[in-house]
C-alpha cells in the first residue's frame, strides 16, 4: 500500500483503470428546474474486469454509460478512460446501407486500419462472434441475435480498452439472450476487453460480472456493490447466480419501495 | 467499495452445471438459431410481376382509349377541332416519325430537361447539406426554399425572359428555379429523418465533423434525398414546359412544349393531343427509367420495401 502511494505521488503510477469515475453528478434542465440525475458516483472499472451497472428506471444508468462514453459531459467529477470506449446499444444501431461486413470496416476505418487490412480484419472478428459466411449479408437479412453480434464484432473492431454496454441483449427472446450471455463470456475472456454492462435484469448482472454495482434511483448513487465469485462459464439458472440474485433482487426492491413512501 | 460483499468460494463450485459444457455445442445452438430466423427472400418471378404490376396500368390506359373512341364513335363530341379521334392522333405519330422530326422534338426537350436538371443536383445538393447541418442557415433559408417549392415555376417566365432573353440559358433558369428547392428541401427532410441512433453509433466509431456527414449523415439521407430527386425531376420537367409553351423563338428549336405551341397556332387540335401525350410518356419514362429504379434500390438494399 506504501509502495502505491509513493508511485502515484511520483506520478509514475501506470494506468490501472480502463475507466475512473470519480465523484460525478449530472443534472437536466427539467420542467421543475435542475433535475439531479446522477449524484456522487464514484467507481473504477479495473483492466479486464467485468462490471454490470444495475438499477431500476430513472437511476440514470444509461446516463452514466453516455458520460463515459463520451457523448455526454458530466456537471460535477471527472471521468478518465484509457482511450475512447467502444458503446453497444439496445438497439443494433448498425448501419442498413451497409453489409455486416461493411459494418465492421467502416469501424476499422475511422480507426485507421490500412484499406488492405480491412476486409481480412473484419472476417476474423465475423468468425470470433461466429458469424463466418455472413459478411454479404445485409442488416435486414439478419436475426434480432444475429445483429447484435455483428453489432458485438463492430465495437470489438474498435479495440477499446473498454467495452460499455447498455442493455444490448434486453430485445431478444429469452433463447437467444442466454446464447449471447454465452457468447459474450466467451469473447470477455478470450480478449483483454474490460465491461461495463448496464441492465435492470438482477439475473443477467449475476450471470455476466465479476462485480455488480446497484444504483439507486433518482437521484442515481451507488448503492451497493457485490463481487461474483461463482465462476465462469455460468448458467442464469444455476443455483448460486439465482441465490445471489434474490440477495441483490431483495436489495433493489427496497431501494424502489423508498420512492413510494412519499 | 465499502459495501462489497464477497461470497464464500467453495459453497459455490459445487452448483455450476454448466462449466463442463463445450464451446462446439454453443457454436451448433447458436447456428441452429441462426438459420430458425432468417429470412429467406428471393426475386418474384416474372410472370407474377407482369400480372400485378405491369398488366394493371396496361388495362387502365386500355379503358381510357376505349372510352376517348366511344366519345367520337357516338358523337358525344362531334366535333374534331375540339376533340381529334385516337386514330387523328396515331395519324400525327406516324407523320411526324416518317418525316423524321418526331425524335428531334423529344431530344430537345429531353435533352434541356436532363442537362437542366444535372445543373439543379449539382446546385440543389450542396445548398440541401449546408441547410440541414448550419443552424443560422436553416433559420435564414429552409422557409424561403419551402416557399419556393409551392410556387409554380412558370411564374418564374416573364422575369427570365426579360433577364436573359429567348435562349436557352432563360430555359435552364425556369428549370433551376423549379428543381433546385425541391432536391434541396428532399436532402434537408432526409438529414432531419436521420435515426439520432446512427449519429450517437457514429460519434462512438469516431466519424464525427465531415467524416460524419460523410459517412453517416449522406448515406443516412438517401431515402429522402431519392425521394427529392424524384420530385426535383418531375418540377424540371414542368417548369421546361411551361418555358417552352410560353417563351418560342425560332432560334430555340422545336421541342414538346413548342409543338404543343405550334399545334395550337394552326388549330391543330390532333397535334396539341399529340404533344400532350408525348410530354405525358416523357415524364413517365424517365421516372419509370431512372428514378423508381433508384429509389426502390435503396429502400431494397435497406429493407425498406415490403413485399406483399
Amino acid at each position: 500500500m506504501a509502495t502505491a502511494l509513493a508511485k502515484a505521488a511520483d506520478g509514475v503510477q501506470a494506468v490501472e483503470h480502463a475507466a475512473r469515475i470519480e465523484h460525478v453528478s449530472k443534472s437536466f434542465a427539467g420542467p421543475a428546474g435542475q433535475q439531479l440525475v446522477l449524484d456522487d458516483i464514484t467507481l473504477d472499472v479495473a483492466p479486464g474486469e467485468f462490471v454490470t451497472l444495475l438499477g431500476a428506471s430513472g437511476c440514470g444508468k444509461s446516463t452514466l454509460l453516455n458520460l463515459v462514453a463520451g457523448l455526454d459531459k458530466p456537471t460535477a467529477g471527472s471521468i478518465t478512460t484509457d482511450g475512447r470506449p467502444a458503446l453497444m446499444f439496445q438497439e443494433h444501431a448498425l448501419f442498413p446501407w451497409l453489409t455486416a461486413g461493411k459494418n465492421i470496416e467502416l469501424a476499422l476505418k475511422l480507426r485507421g486500419v490500412p484499406k488492405n487490412e480491412r476486409r481480412g480484419r473484419a472476417e476474423e472478428l465475423l468468425e470470433l462472434v461466429r458469424l463466418k459466411g455472413s459478411y454479404g449479408k445485409r442488416v435486414h437479412e439478419l436475426s434480432g441475435g444475429m445483429r447484435q453480434r455483428v453489432a458485438l464484432a463492430r465495437a470489438l473492431a474498435q479495440e477499446s480498452k473498454l467495452l460499455l454496454m447498455d442493455e444490448p441483449f434486453a430485445a431478444l427472446d429469452a433463447i437467444t439472450r442466454d446464447v449471447l450471455h454465452d457468447e459474450l463470456t466467451r469473447i470477455w475472456s478470450e480478449t483483454e476487453v474490460s465491461v461495463l454492462f448496464v441492465t435492470h435484469n438482477v439475473r443477467e448482472a449475476v450471470r455476466l460480472a465479476e462485480r455488480v454495482v446497484l444504483l439507486s434511483s433518482r437521484p442515481g448513487r451507488v448503492a451497493r456493490e457485490w463481487t461474483v465469485d461463482i465462476p465462469q462459464p455460468r448458467r442464469i439458472e444455476d443455483a448460486a447466480v439465482a441465490e445471489l440474485s434474490v440477495e441483490i433482487t431483495e436489495e433493489l426492491r427496497g431501494e424502489i419501495r423508498r420512492h413510494g413512501q412519499h | 467499495m465499502a459495501s462489497t460483499e464477497t461470497k464464500a468460494d467453495g459453497a459455490v463450485k459445487d452448483d455450476v452445471k454448466g462449466a463442463v459444457k463445450g464451446g462446439n455445442d454453443l457454436a451448433g445452438l447458436e447456428a441452429g438459431l441462426d438459420a430458425l430466423e432468417t429470412v429467406q427472400s428471393g426475386r418474384t418471378p416474372f410472370r407474377q410481376t407482369f400480372v400485378q404490376k405491369i398488366l394493371p396500368p396496361l388495362i387502365a390506359i386500355a379503358l381510357v382509349l376505349v372510352l376517348w373512341q366511344a366519345l367520337i364513335s357516338f358523337n358525344v363530341v362531334d366535333d374534331p377541332t375540339k376533340l381529334p379521334s385516337p386514330g387523328d392522333v396515331w395519324g400525327e405519330i406516324e407523320d411526324a416519325w416518317l418525316q423524321g422530326t418526331l425524335l428531334g422534338y423529344i431530344w430537345t426537350s429531353v435533352s434541356r430537361g436532363l442537362l437542366g436538371f444535372l445543373l439543379a443536383l449539382a446546385i440543389g445538393t450542396p445548398l440541401g447539406l449546408l441547410v440541414a447541418r448550419m443552424k443560422f442557415l436553416r433559420a435564414a433559408i429552409h422557409p424561403i426554399l419551402s416557399g419556393l417549392q409551392s410556387l409554380p415555376s412558370v411564374a418564374w417566365v416573364p422575369p427570365a425572359v426579360i433577364w436573359l432573353g429567348l435562349n436557352d440559358q432563360m430555359m435552364y433558369a425556369v428549370i433551376l428555379l423549379g428543381a433546385v428547392p425541391s432536391i434541396a428541401n428532399g436532402l434537408v427532410s432526409g438529414v432531419d429523418q436521420v435515426p439520432p441512433l446512427f449519429l450517437r453509433a457514429g460519434r462512438t466509431l469516431g466519424a464525427t465533423g465531415l467524416k460524419g456527414t460523410w459517412h453517416i449523415v449522406m448515406p443516412a439521407a438517401l431515402p429522402g434525398y431519392v425521394a427529392g430527386l424524384k420530385q426535383g425531376w418531375a418540377f424540371s420537367w414542368r417548369s421546361l414546359m411551361a418555358a417552352e409553351i410560353i417563351a418560342s423563338s425560332p432560334d430555340l428549336g422545336v421541342g414538346l412544349g413548342q409543338l404543343l405551341e405550334n399545334g395550337r397556332n394552326t388549330s391543330s387540335m390532333s397535334m396539341v393531343f399529340l404533344a400532350i401525350l408525348l410530354i405525358l410518356i416523357v415524364g413517365i419514362a424517365i421516372d419509370l427509367l431512372i428514378f423508381s429504379p433508384l429509389e426502390r434500390w435503396v429502400l431494397r438494399s435497406r429493407g425498406l420495401l415490403v413485399r406483399n
